[in-house]
């Protein structure tokens, strides 16, 4: 594996190559008074942000340092981005620095795709418009994997904005890889064209969906994606496919909540239900994100110089 | 993965399952007079096939004193150093033993001693777990062809080799029997005895 682009270039062993990986890190490291592996010294990971982020960004830094990697952000803001340059150049700069792998979220859908094309460093997709985030997915599986012991037939519910979404695009692609079964809810208006032709089950209607979940996933409202009006009011989404203490009496007694981030509280999800330290798993999922997102570099970029292979 | 290659049907038998106890019987003894009756020691086998010989030395040191050896397993992947050549493994177990290694005497143990570059990795992961008080290095097999300024302090076989001959220890807790064989001819990217 050269690039991670979609969620897609990974088939079942692969997948699980990378959540075992991350699992093997993350007890290595855990109670240690060192948090640092030298694996990657002396490689050079470029974070290439012209979205803003905290958590993702601030979670690839973390993982690349801790594998002693050299990290160089890189934001839009600030840059010669915001003189004109364009994306090819930036990345021909980038990469007559040194780059070995550059992680890259965009707000246009295939931005990664192009940049694999120009630069001979690994790259990673850290979201590139509505079109995929993968290692939230792989992170959401881990996450699952942990707190539930399996995949393969686990039930998992999306639910929200799945028409703007990259983060449900890479789950639904993960968990029909690894054998879970996928069950969208979403009012008509947020489910992207063709979506029947997907590996899932679709659902307008939350409440009669989450009685058989072992996992409910929440999407953020996404405001800033939305020109037109996708719903009558905030308050009518929110009532209708909201999680909050009643509907999160629904679920089966073992089932968790899951949010990628940033919430809206009170919007998709309810205060009390984002903070219920049984069900919630939203603050794990970050803290995982940061194993898995190691496992992938490791993967990229522990082996064979991929500029040399390119070459 | 890597140790997946099979031996050749006329691979040579350098122990076989008595003389595999033997070795680990002895290396126990060993290391019960060499430590002081394995007070403050902790046996940190590196996996494969450290790891489960690591559990059997304790368990025999157990027989023949009544003395309790935490044992745990390092693996060694993420700090060796020729990733770069070799590519991307996968990472196996690591266990830090009940109790931690500060202040203790380490035994790593290994299946086969050869470059001395495993147990060179060994000894930087142990410095990014903890602070032992001293550091001792048990091997089943010693190879020879060291590259670095390593030596073991238990042994179980010494055999000279030849660079490209290939040395199997086969555990029955990994490959369903026990014996130590030796390839005649090398295999392609045999990377056996590393």
């Amino acid at each position: 594996m050269k690039h991670l682009l979609s969620a897609a270039d990974l088939d079942r062993a692969g997948a699980l190559a990378v959540l075992d990986t991350a699992e093997r890190m993350d007890r290595a490291l855990a109670n240690r008074e060192v948090k640092k592996l030298p694996t990657l010294r002396g490689r050079t990971v470029v974070n290439l942000f012209f979205e803003d982020s905290t958590r993702t960004r601030t979670s690839f830094e973390l993982a690349a340092k801790r594998l002693s990697a050299d990290v160089v952000n890189f934001s839009a803001k600030g840059s010669s981005v915001s003189k004109g340059e364009s994306l090819k150049d930036t990345a021909l700069t980038l990469e007559a620095m040194g780059a070995d792998a550059v992680v890259i979220r965009h707000s246009c859908s295939g931005a990664p795709h192009r940049l694999a094309h120009w630069v001979r460093g690994s790259v990673v997709n850290a979201g590139d418009g509505t079109h995929e985030h993968p290692t939230q997915a792989l992170l959401d599986a881990f996450t699952m994997r942990r707190r539930l012991g399996r995949l393969e037939g686990l039930r998992v519910t999306i639910v929200g904005d799945v028409l703007h979404s990259r983060v449900a695009r890479s789950n639904v692609l993960l968990l029909h890889t690894l054998g879970a079964e996928v069950t969208l809810v979403a009012p008509p208006t947020l489910l992207p064209v063709g979506v029947d032709s997907w590996p899932v089950a679709v659902s307008y209607e939350l409440d009669s969906a989450l009685s058989k979940a072992d996992a409910v996933m929440m999407l953020r409202v996404q405001r800033e994606r939305m020109g037109a009006s996708f719903f009558p009011s905030a308050r009518e989404y929110s009532r209708r496919y909201g999680l909050d203490r009643a509907r999160l009496g629904l679920l089966p007694e073992h089932a968790i909540v899951m949010h990628p981030g940033p919430m809206n509280r009170g919007m998709e999800i309810a205060a009390e239900v984002a903070d219920d330290p049984r069900r919630s798993t939203i603050v794990e999922q970050v803290t995982n994100g940061v194993s898995v997102r190691m496992a992938v570099l490791y993967l990229l970029l522990g082996g064979v110089d991929p500029r040399e292979v390119a070459a | 993965m890597v140790r997946a290659v099979a031996p050749r049907a006329d691979a040579r038998i350098l122990l076989d399952a008595a003389g595999v106890a033997r070795a680990v019987d002895r290396i126990a003894h060993q290391i019960l007079e060499k430590t002081g009756g394995a007070r403050d020691t902790v046996l940190l086998g590196i996996p494969t096939r450290g790891a489960p010989l690591g559990r059997r030395l304790a368990a025999r040191i157990r027989a023949f004193s009544g003395v309790d050896v935490p044992t745990g397993s390092l693996d060694v992947t993420l700090y060796r150093d020729d990733l770069r050549m070799r590519g991307v493994r996968p990472l196996e177990e690591t266990a830090e033993p009940p109790g931690g290694v500060d202040a203790r005497l380490v035994v790593l143990v290994d299946d086969v001693l050869y470059s001395g570059r495993t147990v060179r990795a060994a000894l930087d992961a142990l410095r990014d777990l903890g602070r032992p008080r001293a550091v001792q290095l048990a091997v089943l097999v010693d190879r020879g062809h060291r590259e670095l300024p390593i030596r073991a302090d238990y042994v179980g076989k010494n055999t000279p080799t030849a660079h490209d001959e290939v040395v199997h220890v086969l555990l029955s807790e990994v490959d369903g029997r026990d014996a130590v064989l030796l390839d005649p001819v090398p295999a392609r990217d045999a990377e056996v005895a590393r």
